[in-house]
Parts: C-alpha cells; sequence; structure tokens
C-alpha cells in the first residue's frame, strides 16, 4: 500500500536547523493558484533534497492548505522523502526488464560495498541508495542512476566499480 | 556535392551509452579542423542494442552505424567524412546494401514512431518539414468539421495505446456530446510499466506529434486546455516536451487564437508526477493533476462528462495521439490497411529482457509474437532456450513458448489471460524462475496499491506472502488453490484496473507452469535454478585450479583462496549471483 505510518514525534529532524527563508520565493510562486499542493512540495525537495518537519508547518500557514493533506500527499507519492539524504542518490532499477537481468544482484552488491541497507544513506553522508521502478532505459538492463546520470549493462562487479569512481569523480 | 549531415540518436537510452560524449567529440573534431557537415541531434532510433547510434547522411545514401566509442567515430570521420568511403564494419543499417541487422527492420512500418530518430525534436521546423502540423493546417483550411474529424479516427480503428484498447474516436464522441463552456485535453505520459519505454521514446524523439495530436482532439471536441501529465524519472522528455511548447507557443500553434483562428484558444501544460503507478489509471491521475493523492475513483461519471475540476475531458496515451496526426493527414484507410478486424494499424513494442536485440519495434498489429522475438529480436541471448513473454506489465500475464504463434491483437491477446497492455514484451529464457516473476509482479502491485478496497490492500499482500513462501522452499500443499481463491476474489472486488488485473502474473503463471510451482512446493526445488535460497554455489576440489578468476570477479568478495589453491565459497557472504559458475574455465563451480 502507499500509505507510511510515521509518528511526527518521530521526525528525527525535528530539532535540526534548516533555513526556511528560501521557502518564500516558492510560497510567492504558487500563491492563490489551484492544484498546487504537488508542485509546492516537489520544489521544497528541490531545495532541500527531503522535506523538513518544519517546512510543513510554514507552508500550511502560508498557503492554507491543512497540515494533513500536505503529509497525505506528501506520503502518498514515492518521490516524496521525509528524511535528509545523501550527497548523491543511487537509484537501482527494479523494473521488469532490469529484474530478469539481475537488478537483485546490483543491489546487493551495491549495499554490501557501501555497507548499508535498502534506502540508508552511508555514514559519510555521500550516497543514498535507492529501489526505483524503471528508469525507462530497458534495453540496458540492468541500469542505475547516479544523479542525472544512467549507467546500464551492468553486473555486481562493474556497478561496484561504478559506484566508486563516480565517488573519486565528484569527492571535493 | 550536398553537404554530409551527422545524426547522434541522443535520446535517453543513447545517453545512457554514452552519446552524449560522442557527440561532443564530433563537435570538438569539427571545430578544430573546420570540417564541412552538419551535426545535429535526433530521438531514439529503435535499435537500442546497437546504442550509441551515429547515422551519416551523404549524397550516396544514409548509413547508420553501431556502438560507436571513441576510436571508432574518430575512425568514420577519417574515412567516411573526409574520403568519402564507408567504414563497412561498423554499419548496422544502409539501404546500399545487405546486413545482419535488416531482419530488425524489415517489416516494421513507422506511423507512431514515424519521426523518431529522424528529426531533430528540439527544433520545430524540422518537424514541419517532415509533414508536421499539416493534419490541423488541413482541418482548418478545408473546414473540416468537428463530427468529421471524429468520424474520421472512428473509421481509422484506432483504439487506446494506453492499455485499455477503448476505440479512441467514439471516446472523442461522448466528449463531444458533453456540453461545458470548459473542457480538457489529458495526455498520459505517466508509463508506469515497468519494463516499457515507448512513450517515452516518442516523447523525447518527436514531442510535436504528441502537440499536434493533443491540438486535433482538442478541435474535436472543442476543448481550451490540455495538460501532459509525465512521470519525473522521464527528465529528458520532460524538457523536451516544454521547449516544444514553447516553440508552438511562438508560431501561434498554441496559446489564444491559434493558427490565425480567431476565438480558438487551446494551451498545454506539462504536469510532473510524483511516483504513484496508480496515476496512470484516469481518475487518479486527475485528482493527482488537482494536487491530491492519487486515488482512483467510481466510474460513472466518465471523465467525458465530469473529469478534471469536474469538466469534460478527454484523456488519451501518448501513443494513441501520435498516430492522430498521421490519421488525420492521410485518411482513416492509411492506417485501418494494416492490422487486423478488430485491432487496425500498428503498435510500437518494447523488446527487452532475455532478448539478443532489445530495442523499440513497430509493426502491423496481427503478426505473430514469435516473429517479433525471433525475425525482429534475433531470438533468445546466448541462444538459450525461450520460455516465456511476459505482455501488459503487472496488469498483464506471461504467455509460454508453445502459443508463440499468437497474434498480437487485443482479442488474441486477451484470450491466452494476458492483455496488450502498453507494449511492453519482457522475455524470459529458461534460467528465469516463473514463480519469481509472480512474486515480482506482486511485490510490484501490493506497494503500489492506493489502499482504497480492502482485497486490493490485504489480498494482495497475502499473495506475496505465499508466493514469497513458496520461494523460499517453506510452500505448503493447498498454497496454489489459496493464491487462485484470493485471486478471483481480489478481481471481483477491485475497484480499479490495478486490482482488477494484479492476479493476472499469478493466474498466468499457475495455468501455463504450475509444474515448477509444484516443483517449488512439493521437492524444494527451483527448476530454473534462481530462487536464492533452493540453490549453492560451492567449489568442485577436484576440478578448482586455484585460478582465482571466480574471487576477482565475485561482486561481495564471498570466495577466499590462495592462487593454485582450492578456493572456497563463504556460503554467508554469497548472493547467488552466479557469476563464478559462469567465469569459470574448468567447470569447478557446482550448483546444486
Ligand atoms: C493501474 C493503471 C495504470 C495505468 N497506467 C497507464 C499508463 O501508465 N499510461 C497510460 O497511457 N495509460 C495507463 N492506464 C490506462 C488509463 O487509465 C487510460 O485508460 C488511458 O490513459 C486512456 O488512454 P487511451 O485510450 O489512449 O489508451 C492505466 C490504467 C490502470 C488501471
Ligand atoms: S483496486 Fe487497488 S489501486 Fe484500485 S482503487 Fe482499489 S485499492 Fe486502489
Ligand atoms: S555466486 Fe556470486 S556471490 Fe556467490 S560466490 Fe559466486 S560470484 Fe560470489
Ligand atoms: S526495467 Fe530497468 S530501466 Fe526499465
Amino acid at each position: 500500500m502507499r500509505i507510511q505510518r510515521i509518528a511526527i514525534e518521530n521526525r528525527e529532524d525535528n530539532l535540526e536547523e534548516v533555513d526556511l527563508s528560501q521557502l518564500d520565493s516558492v510560497i510567492e510562486k504558487f500563491k492563490n493558484k489551484k492544484g498546487i499542493t504537488i508542485p509546492v512540495l516537489q520544489a521544497v525537495q528541490q531545495i532541500y533534497g527531503y522535506l523538513p518537519a518544519k517546512a510543513f508547518d510554514l507552508l500550511s500557514e502560508k498557503t492554507g492548505i491543512k497540515k494533513s493533506e500536505l503529509y497525505g500527499v506528501a506520503t502518498f507519492y514515492a518521490q516524496f522523502r521525509l528524511k535528509p539524504v545523501g550527497k548523491h542518490i543511487v537509484k537501482v532499477c527494479h523494473g521488469t526488464a532490469c529484474h530478469v537481468q539481475g537488478a537483485n544482484i546490483i543491489s546487493e552488491s551495491i549495499l554490501e560495498a557501501l555497507k548499508i541497507a535498502d534506502g540508508e544513506t552511508t555514514t559519510d553522508g555521500f550516497y543514498t541508495v535507492e529501489s526505483v521502478a524503471c528508469l525507462g532505459c530497458c534495453s540496458l538492463a540492468p541500469v542505475i542512476m547516479i544523479d542525472d546520470e544512467v549507467f546500464g549493462k551492468l553486473s555486481g562487479k562493474t556497478a561496484v566499480n561504478v559506484i566508486k569512481e563516480y565517488q573519486l569523480k565528484h569527492n571535493n | 556535392m550536398e553537404q554530409i549531415k551527422i545524426l547522434v540518436g541522443l535520446a535517453s537510452c543513447g545517453i545512457a551509452a554514452g552519446a552524449n560524449k560522442i557527440y561532443e567529440k564530433i563537435s570538438a573534431i569539427k571545430e578544430q579542423e573546420k570540417l564541412n557537415f552538419e551535426l545535429t541531434k535526433t530521438g531514439c532510433v529503435g535499435m537500442c542494442y546497437r546504442e550509441p547510434l551515429v547515422e551519416v547522411i551523404d549524397d550516396t545514401g544514409s548509413y547508420l552505424y553501431g556502438e560507436i566509442d571513441d576510436v571508432r567515430i574518430t575512425e568514420i570521420i577519417e574515412k567516411h567524412i573526409k574520403t568519402g568511403e564507408p567504414v563497412k564494419e561498423y554499419i548496422v543499417k544502409t539501404d546500399l546494401f545487405e546486413n545482419e541487422d535488416d531482419s530488425y527492420c524489415k517489416n516494421q512500418v513507422k506511423i507512431a514512431l514515424r519521426n523518431c530518430g529522424v528529426i531533430n525534436p528540439e527544433v520545430i521546423e524540422e518537424y514541419e518539414n517532415a509533414g508536421g502540423y499539416l493534419a490541423v493546417k488541413k482541418i482548418l483550411n478545408n473546414n473540416i468539421s468537428q463530427e468529421t474529424v471524429i468520424q474520421t479516427i472512428i473509421d481509422s480503428g484506432l483504439r487506446g495505446r494506453g492499455g485499455g484498447g477503448f476505440p479512441t474516436g467514439l471516446k472523442w464522441k461522448f466528449a463531444f456530446n458533453s456540453k461545458s463552456d470548459e473542457k480538457y485535453i489529458i495526455c498520459n505520459a505517466d508509463e508506469g510499466d515497468p519494463g516499457a519505454f515507448m512513450d517515452r521514446s516518442v516523447l523525447e524523439g518527436d514531442p510535436h506529434s504528441v502537440l499536434e495530436g493533443m491540438t486535433i482532439a482538442a478541435y474535436a471536441i472543442g476543448a481550451t486546455q490540455g495538460v501532459i501529465y509525465c512521470r519525473a524519472e522521464y527528465p529528458l522528455a520532460i524538457k523536451r516536451l516544454n521547449i516544444a511548447i514553447d516553440q508552438s507557443r511562438a508560431k501561434g500553434y498554441l496559446g489564444k487564437d491559434i493558427y490565425g483562428k480567431k476565438g480558438w484558444n487551446f494551451d498545454i501544460y506539462v504536469k510532473e508526477g510524483a511516483g504513484a503507478f496508480v496515476c496512470g489509471e484516469e481518475t487518479a491521475l486527475m485528482a493527482s493533476v488537482e494536487g491530491r493523492r492519487g486515488m482512483p475513483r467510481k466510474r460513472p461519471p466518465f471523465p467525458a462528462v465530469s473529469g478534471l475540476w469536474k469538466k469534460p475531458t478527454n484523456i488519451n496515451n501518448v501513443e494513441t495521439f501520435a498516430n492522430v496526426p498521421y490519421i488525420v493527414l492521410n485518411g482513416a484507410q492509411s492506417f485501418n490497411k494494416y492490422g487486423t478486424e478488430k485491432s487496425k494499424g500498428t503498435k510500437v513494442f518494447a523488446l527487452t529482457g532475455k532478448i539478443k536485440r532489445g530495442g523499440l519495434v513497430e509493426v502491423p498489429m496481427g503478426i505473430s509474437i514469435k516473429d517479433i522475438i525471433f525475425k525482429h529480436g534475433g531470438g533468445i541471448q546466448g541462444d538459450k532456450k525461450f520460455k516465456a513473454v511476459q505482455l501488459g506489465g503487472p496488469s498483464g500475464g506471461c504467455i509460454p513458448d508453445y502459443l508463440a504463434e499468437t497474434p498480437v491483437d487485443y482479442d488474441s491477446i486477451l484470450a491466452t489471460g494476458a492483455i496488450m497492455g502498453s507494449g511492453g514484451m519482457v522475455v524470459m529464457d529458461e534460467t528465469t524462475c516463473m514463480v519469481d516473476m509472480a512474486r515480482f509482479f506482486l511485490d510490484f502491485t501490493q506497494k503500489e496499491s492506493c489502499g482504497k478496497c480492502t482485497f486490493c490492500r490485504i489480498g494482495t499482500k497475502r499473495m506475496l506472502e505465499i508466493l514469497t513462501r513458496i520461494c523460499e522452499g517453506e510452500g505448503k500443499e493447498g498454497d496454489i488453490e489459496l493464491l487462485e481463491e484470493l485471486a478471483y476474489q481480489i478481481k471481483d472486488s477491485s475497484l480499479c484496473g490495478l486490482g482488477q488485473t494484479a492476479p493476472n502474473p499469478v493466474l498466468t503463471t499457475i495455468k501455463y507452469f504450475r509444474n515448477e510451482y509444484e516443483a517449488h512446493i512439493r521437492d524444494k526445488k527451483c527448476p530454473a535454478k534462481s530462487c536464492k535460497k533452493l540453490i549453492t554455489y560451492t567449489v568442485n576440489p577436484e576440478k578448482c585450479t586455484g585460478c582465482t578468476v571466480c574471487a576477482k570477479n565475485c561482486p561481495v568478495n564471498a570466495i577466499s583462496g590462495e592462487r593454485k589453491q582450492v578456493h572456497f565459497i563463504d556460503q554467508e557472504v554469497c548472493i547467488k549471483c552466479g557469476v563464478c559458475f559462469s567465469k569459470c574455465k574448468f567447470e569447478a563451480i557446482n550448483l546444486s
């Protein structure tokens, strides 16, 4: 089911300092338009990489959209994250084509190499690894995407190499 | 001599294979050596298995080069561009002589994909030079009535390409008959079926054809606003759509008084999805556009009566719209001369999985599955045995090898228990476990269920638990019957297509591969040797030479051993990927 249950008081970032002034431009842009809940949340996530708890309070106050509705939408769609993420996001495709071509092996190899579980962030905060369904490059299966770059025709070994090289290249 | 033209296939698939770097390289060489040729981008040619692709057109004809890398492109420029001599070894397709890949392209009829891989999708003039926007202009110049346009679409026999297969013209007629001052056109570009990418290719390779199709639909039903609901996983498609929309507005093809016709207002904007399969369902999609959770609602009222913002709305799939300008321009007969009695025209299929040539093929309806897989697709990778093909994604089913003669048309596919779906064709060979496939799809639908209906929400979860148990060797007698019972209950008591079709992969695999289920349950064996809990890889000490190849290739370092000593696999660490098994030259890895 598409519903995540979250206890508000458990939200880890409740105490985290986030710069909410950046939200002004988002609120300004969408003010008085209809059907804005999803685009507003997308814009907020664009800024922080996730949806900070404090942003919900402010958004609700400024746009008049109920907090329950904001949370309802945020927990319904797979795109929205309620936790901070690493600097770079690795998406391992688990669509049908990639599954048939061994996506599980790619995931397990990468997670083993980074010593994390699916959906988690590495301790150095560099990578967050997620599973997704189909990146649309099925003929190159199995496929992973790091940030906006797609890598295809992988094996467990080459996937781990790609991850390592990418980190070397972007580690500064 | 006419100027030589070089086209680089820059769709997502090409870029993933490295086409951007090739484009930059050609551009750099051109700059450096002041060479005289035209360099341009294009969409997906469809031969994804040969990406990156570069096409050279000179006055002798067209040459498509495949699997281009730095070395090959330099050689092609040195020989073909500078001396006019094609580099034969790298050619994958040309009209001038025969090629190994010709059977991939032969008998394809490109209507929806007519411009993909031919024009530069970011230049509106290229679309117009290829006959683009002539269909709308034909309607306006000849004062063709709304009814006549709708009748043309009805006569063409075009049916919805999004999976349902509802006659497009009829749908337009319903929306036309609804009286309202405000109506909407929606293009469904959510392409939720994982393993399908036809819509992505059209959006990236020929966005204007979708805009023109939507404009014609808007004219036919009297709509003033269009929305393209595109999944967020397709950033390039979204970018190119927005470029196309801006260009169309600048030309007066979108906006107010379009095409110079006073009072005809129609504009389009792109709405990004947020990652939910169920939002492909039309009522959920509209809820999502309105900014709510994407939950389906009861129909009627149908969108044609009460849709987006409660106004009459017509919703069609990307490929459906891409066919429309062609039909209007060339007449219904140009389309319905292809296909079968009840399934007219052509259909695009995304061939993936264990197939030699994966990519996009557009073929007339009615050709057999076997022809697509073996003639176009070139058969199975590694010449393994073809086992089954999955059509229709999570809503569809697996068709076994012995039904490969089944023609691809809506009714014949339905008779097998699968559905035509949107066109994803995932090919499986003898190493694919069918119980695992069923489990995979149930895992998907169970996660994607919106949760509104009890049977869809909880029933799929129970089915998934049973399937997982079977895959792990914990299956019980009676499990198959229980799965079937649950399947029919879920089908009967779900509101939307997601729940109603979710059990299909399970039902078809039970129907055609019952023996595999039984082997898992009774013998605790996976006949395809794929279910992880039921297999182990070990080193045979008699045969192991200590060559270290397995250890070097193991992705998780599960293998230890000194050079020239017998190696050892740590079962705790091993993820059963099978790499050691396939890499060992001495057959020293046992699979049991
Ligand atoms: C769960 C579910 C997912 C769907 N996903 C898609 C999709 O991704 N793309 C699509 O075009 N149609 C999808 N459909 C079908 C749409 O509801 C609708 O029938 C279609 O967009 C109508 O366009 P057409 O008549 O041109 O096919 C889906 C239906 C269901 C029930
Ligand atoms: S069938 Fe499933 S996805 Fe469809 S409305 Fe019911 S719960 Fe939601
Ligand atoms: S099956 Fe894969 S993970 Fe297991 S030992 Fe062999 S190479 Fe390593
Ligand atoms: S299934 Fe992985 S890219 Fe489509």
